[in-house]
């Protein structure tokens, strides 16, 4: 009860109208700085991180400012998906789950359905995280703490397995693309020896390795877009729809087509986005990964299933709030994002820690307080700004092409400061363009170079603390089942081949 | 389509075994160390910093042979279909779209982003597009302002302006 | 078409009279200021210490309005520093580009001779800090001094583990420190950043850090780990009860030791006298600023304000000592 009744003071404060309107305000940047390919809730943050203190020094308190920051992270979760739906490129790592299958449907006709499917997944995702943040953050923290390096390799393997059937018919190219993934993930340096690997030419640009985003951006900004282009011939005329209230009406009634989805993005990503290695960007594609394959219509997903927009919607704003978690009970940070977020907080005198709830419960519950308001301006301001999104689609395709390749190299340049970034990120792209014609299946190398930063580091240190046995995968309580899991579910599909292979012979 | 097929297979497992070559490599302080030093188990550490990106070209180059076997049996739609793997219209995309980008990057190191978008954009919507100079105009110079405003005014990503550096220095003066 | 064309020149020709006029009313105020946005390199990757301070220092320059150019913040991580030492050095207007450093400053160019940087060319703007390293355990572990620690870690061999931030980083010279003076075996496991460690030891999956204060803090304060010995001269006044590592006697014989973490912004080499004076300056500012201080005394951070000669002598001593540290563990020749 005490919980209801501090969280309720904290909404009332959220809504003091200083604070609802810099949630207003904060919610409309974040969605348009999260539109911007390559841009994040990481930029929006730590941009307007010096502008707090005017916002500090005007209120006082640490409230305001903070209240401002979290509707920005808000509303840069929801624009993620814009772009991945509208333009075929992710606009951000969180959102490339996103394209799977939004970029099929926009391609259909249906974006406004796309859009709305995701802002209402994105909704539900948020709320649910909220309500589990409220209820259980001191409890949630030590599952947080429980997971150890074995741990997180075990739920790294397991996101694995849960793509195994991601990729084409084609299996030794499936195979190639995952693997070339995780050789590109051990680009630049390896921090357990401490040495450089894998610097090609001795280029300097190869020493922070090879950025995410440059390949995601490279595969579905300048591949796909080559690909539309040369497969299209005459000039695709991209889905003309005529937005009218009706059919925004008609889409939020599809939103139902899309709870299984919205419900495993919800629960997973709150989940991984609590565990301070994981986050957002590896709880969308699990949350992709398992709605696809626990689907009854698995083989509608990549061609345009509303599931597969609604599941990793759901998962990256769930995330997003379950990395609040760690951030605020252990003072660790989760994803970039968080990490300004508590430079702010540090800045602003605030020590995040397992003691902030109970020594400054007059800034965590506005600001918890904060996250329910934010999450429904997020939802409004999203759902009135889609026929301006839609606009976009409507331009002639020679106007379109040019400015999505403008805008993939703009974004990765503003993602990393890096010209090297954006000649790597336009020769993967011409690359990838080639391969897709011969049916090289992509979406694996972009997962794997996701997961193998994390992955292979948490190996390496997990078998250090073993001496080099691998028993500890197996014989840790939380590890030891989830690793079972993982190798049931990669073996899964290998088990079927042989059935099928026997029976044939039989 | 189908020589296509077997050329990037081979091109793809030379890469695999490059990156086993380079994954090998000793670290460059350090040269009394032999190649491939570091692709195996350390005794009571685990695997060495060259294990993991050897092992998996190795796995890539594997599949690039398996592709091939693929290829010789004819078992893959690519390596039954007669298609060119790019046509005329495909070689001319591949020539004045992606060369056009490798334009375009080229021309931000001498005359930053603000100096290659129009360029560009004229470019694709002028001779690719055929619209209308006055339509292009205004989409090129206006995108150019918008990026302007969005990345350098508001986000503070200051993008790189080459040799047209002198000219945003009165923009500086007025906006930031 | 003409008309395009005189347009782009008329446009030119203001921007350039607007330009020289620019440069007239600058030169009249202060001596030098930056004309453009400078670019302030983080040696270090987005969370980690070196970056919330730079975040830190960015927002007390935009806040109290100290420049007339914002300082835009641009992280550069690989290879341990090199890329942002590289980056540095190759800047097409050195006057227009700082970095923010940490010890890495020195490791990176003695263990990466390859990149060809010497930092005895870069500007020495100003030192902000230095940061204090202490060693922790967890609370439940029942260790509350450093004699229990080296009994105890003694008995375990090399089970005992120690996390860190990265290898051959000021962590792991710390850790083998320990081993070797003090006849140890603890088994290091390098982290990609010191909020991870911190976590881990909270979460028992390690049994000891040497944490700076700040990634420490929090779980200090709600009595998780407990900090053992500081590696500073003198004991930190937020840590009163906490000896140094100089007042640990081992078999009768002192084996006094302190290691810091420089915080210091430099400026690109060849950056003009000018410009070194004015970030100098403007640092200086930083310093003495509230918000600075309070961070300081805060995070438990020691170490004046140093710039200019005295600054680069202090480099020149840090140098040698860590090819000695570096050349004794075996990371170098």
């Amino acid at each position: 009860m005490d919980v209801l009744i501090a969280l309720w003071q904290g909404i009332l404060i959220a809504l003091e109208p200083i604070n609802l309107g810099l949630a207003v305000i904060g919610v409309v940047v974040g969605l348009f700085v999260g539109a911007m390919p390559g841009l994040g809730s990481v930029n929006g943050v730590a941009i307007l991180l010096p502008f707090t203190f005017v916002i500090q020094s005007f209120t006082g308190g640490a409230t305001s400012p903070m209240i401002f920051l979290a509707s920005i992270y808000y509303g840069a979760m929801y624009g993620g998906a814009i772009s991945s739906i509208t333009l075929g490129i992710p606009g951000a790592s969180t959102a490339v789950a996103t394209t799977f299958d939004g970029r099929p449907l926009a391609l259909a006709g249906k974006a406004h359905v796309a859009l709305v499917v995701a802002a209402l997944a994105s909704f539900a995702g948020a709320t649910v995280s909220n309500l589990l943040f409220t209820g259980f953050a001191p409890l949630l923290a030590d599952v947080a703490l429980s997971f150890g390096n074995p741990e997180i390799f075990a739920l790294m393997l397991l996101a694995f397995a849960t793509f195994v059937g991601l990729g084409g018919d084609d299996i030794p190219k499936t195979l190639f693309s995952i693997c070339f993934g995780l050789v590109m993930a051990t680009v630049g340096f390896d921090i357990i020896s401490g040495e450089p690997r894998l610097v090609f030419f001795d280029l300097t640009g190869f020493t922070h390795g090879i950025r995410f985003l440059v390949l995601a951006i490279g595969v579905y900004g300048i591949g796909e877009m080559m690909w539309t282009i040369n497969t299209s011939r005459t000039g695709t005329n991209m889905s003309k729809v005529e937005v009218t209230f009706a059919s925004v009406v008609e889409a939020i009634k599809q939103f139902k087509q899309a709870w299984r989805g919205t419900a495993i993005g919800s629960a997973l990503g709150f989940f991984v986005g609590i565990l301070p290695a994981a986050g957002a960007t590896p709880g969308s594609l699990m949350a992709y990964g398992i709605s696809k394959m626990t689907s009854r219509r698995s083989a509608e997903f990549g061609k345009g299933a509303l599931d597969g927009v609604a599941a990793p919607e759901a998962a990256n704003n769930s995330a997003s709030t379950g990395a609040m978690l760690p951030m605020m009970t252990l003072g660790i940070p989760g994803s970039p994002t968080t990490a300004v977020l508590l430079a702010g907080m540090v800045i602003w005198g605030l020590q995040p820690g397992p003691l902030l709830f109970t020594d400054q419960p007059e800034f965590v519950w506005p600001l918890i307080g904060s996250f329910y308001i934010s999450n429904f301006v997020a939802v409004a301001v999203n759902l009135l700004f889609i026929p301006v999104f839609l606009w976009m689609l409507r331009m002639p395709f020679t106007i379109l092409a040019p400015l999505i390749f403008v805008l993939s190299l703009v974004g990765t340049y503003a993602a990393y400061m890096d010209m090297f970034d954006v000649w790597l990120m336009v020769i993967f792209g011409v690359g990838a363009f080639l391969l897709r014609i011969l049916d090289y299946p992509l979406a694996p190398a972009v997962l794997a170079i996701v997961l193998g930063p994390i992955a292979e580091p948490k190996l390496r240190q997990s078998l250090l603390l073993s001496d080099g046995d691998f028993s500890i995968f197996f014989t840790r309580p939380i590890a030891g089942p989830i690793t079972v899991i993982a190798i049931l579910l990669i073996l899964l599909p290998l088990l079927k081949l042989i059935r099928d292979k026997l029976r044939k012979t039989a | 389509m189908r020589v296509a097929e077997i050329v990037t297979a081979i091109f793809l497992g030379v890469l695999s075994i490059y990156l086993m070559w380079k994954s090998g490599e000793p670290p460059s302080w350090n040269p009394d160390v032999p190649r491939f030093a570091n692709i195996g188990f350390i005794e009571g550490e685990g695997p060495g910093s060259g294990f993991w990106p050897f092992w998996l070209s190795a796995i890539m180059l594997l599949t690039c042979i398996w592709t091939a076997v693929n290829w010789y049996r004819r078992l893959t739609p690519a390596s039954q279909s007669s298609e060119q793997f790019l046509d005329g219209y495909g070689k001319r995309m591949m020539l004045v779209v992606g060369g056009a980008l490798f334009g375009f990057l080229a021309l931000i190191h001498f005359v930053g982003f603000y100096g290659a978008i129009p360029v560009f954009m004229i470019y694709y919507m002028r001779y690719l597009g055929s619209h209308g100079w006055f339509l292009t105009f205004t989409v090129s110079v206006t995108l150019t302002v918008i990026c302007f405003f969005f990345f350098d005014i508001a986000m503070r990503i200051v993008l790189p302006k080459g040799y047209l550096e002198p000219l945003f220095i009165p923009l500086y003066n007025m906006f930031l | 078409m003409k008309s395009i064309k005189s347009l782009l020149v008329g446009a030119v020709g203001i921007a350039l009279a607007a330009t020289s006029l620019s440069g007239i009313a600058n030169a009249g105020s202060h001596g030098w200021e930056p004309t453009k946005p400078v670019d302030f390199i983080i040696m270090a990757g987005k969370g980690g210490g070196a970056d919330k301070m730079a975040r830190l220092m960015q927002a007390i320059v935009e806040e109290e309005n100290l420049s007339n150019r914002p300082l835009v913040p641009t992280n550069k991580s690989g290879g341990s520093g090199a890329e942002a030492l590289v980056a540095a050095k190759n800047a097409t207007d050195p006057d227009h580009t700082i970095m923010v450093t940490l010890n890495s400053f020195f490791t990176t160019p003695l263990r990466n001779p390859g990149i060809k940087v010497d930092i005895q060319t870069f500007a020495p703007v100003g030192r902000m800090a230095e940061d204090t390293f202490l060693l922790w355990v967890h609370k439940d572990s029942g260790i509350t001094s450093i004699g229990q620690f080296l009994t105890k870690v003694k008995a375990e061999g090399n089970k005992w583990v120690m996390g860190g931030t990265g290898k051959n980083s000021e962590d792991n010279i710390i850790t083998d420190h320990l081993n070797k003076q003090y006849g140890l075996n603890i088994k290091y496991i390098p982290y990609k950043g010191g909020g991870a460690v911190a976590k881990d030891l909270a979460g028992k999956q390690i049994n000891s850090s040497v944490n700076n204060p700040s990634e420490a803090l929090g779980f200090y304060e709600a009595g998780t780990v407990v900090p053992l010995v500081a590696f500073t001269d003198k004991r930190l006044p937020m840590f009163p009860n906490v000896p140094t590592l100089g007042e640990v006697f081992v078999g009768g014989k002192q084996a006094p030791w302190a290691y810091y973490m420089q915080r210091a912004v430099v400026g690109a080499p060849g950056m003009s006298e000018k410009a070194q004076a004015y970030f100098t300056d403007l640092f200086t500012k930083v310093y003495n600023s509230k918000k600075w201080q309070a961070y300081k005394s805060k995070k438990s951070l020691m170490g004046e304000f140093m710039a200019g000669d005295e600054l680069k002598a202090y480099w020149t001593r840090q140098v040698d000592n860590h090819r000695a540290i570096l050349k004794a563990s075996g990371a170098i020749k």
